[in-house]
């Protein structure tokens, strides 16, 4: 694998993950704080999404699906997927901090597997037929 | 229960998008041009893509299940609970998507799998 495209990799794999993160947060915060409920209507889904906080938490989520586009047209989906899951991780993070969510040792070792887990993939390159 | 049923479209339509996703990108084949003009130009491209539009229709079935499973689920839970498609995925993509699938990739997901499920615990 060349260097360009190992930092194309590695830099697209960190919008991935930082949009996904982040777009959650925005999303769940909204959702929470003036969206209103949400029922069978589709008319409750369109109100929340007029939300300050549900809009930007979309525009995150778009940016984080066009990213993980344009990553999966090099990238094999069995490395783009672990690779992300550190996505995972940071949402965990992010609820604990910014939405006040009790995190229980169960979903700390969970933290921890992913991490290895991550770690385990990424020393590995995005194509599985090129040698490593 | 309305969280799990909510779980269950997510999960669902998520290893769907991804793997129609994964499949016409393949097709597509890599992308170069990132300047403004050659995305218009992918942008169109990829819009009359069959599988692509079929893979954004499960994405926004996934997403608006996954607004309503926020307010009634924490995000920690949310999140890491709808990564269960994970471990079906990666046997899809194998069988499917026909990818090289290593040991170290095995290992990794299901590292990941189990790590995703001790957060939902």
């Amino acid at each position: 694998m060349n260097p360009r495209l190992r930092w194309k990799t590695r830099a697209f794999a960190a919008i991935v993950i930082l949009s996904n993160a982040f777009g959650n947060l925005s999303l769940t915060w909204g959702m929470r704080h003036g969206a209103g409920e949400i029922t069978a209507s589709p008319l409750s889904f369109i109100h929340a999404v007029f939300n300050p906080w549900v809009s930007f938490g979309i525009v995150l989520l778009v940016l984080w699906m066009l990213s993980k586009m344009f990553l999966l047209s090099w990238a094999d989906l069995t490395y783009v997927l672990p690779v992300t899951a550190f996505g995972y991780v940071l949402n965990a993070m992010l609820g604990r901090l910014f939405l006040g969510e009790m995190i229980t040792p169960a979903r700390w070792a969970g933290t921890l597997l992913i991490m290895a887990g991550v770690t385990l993939v990424g020393l590995g390159t995005p194509h599985a037929g090129e040698s490593r | 229960m309305k969280a799990w049923l909510l779980l269950a479209v997510i999960i669902t339509s998520t290893v769907t998008a991804d793997l129609l996703q994964s499949h016409e990108m393949k097709q597509h084949g890599e992308i170069h041009d990132f300047r403004p003009s050659g995305l218009r130009r992918l942008l169109i491209t990829l819009a009359r893509k069959r599988n692509l539009i079929l893979s954004v229709v499960c994405m926004a079935a996934s997403f608006f299940a996954f607004m309503a499973l926020v307010q009634v689920a924490d995000l920690s839970f949310a999140v890491p609970a709808s990564a269960g498609s994970l471990v079906i995925e990666t046997i899809l993509a194998r069988l499917i998507l026909k990818e090289q699938v290593n040991a170290r990739r095995w290992m990794g997901a299901a590292l990941v799998a189990g790590g995703v499920w001790c957060l939902s615990l």
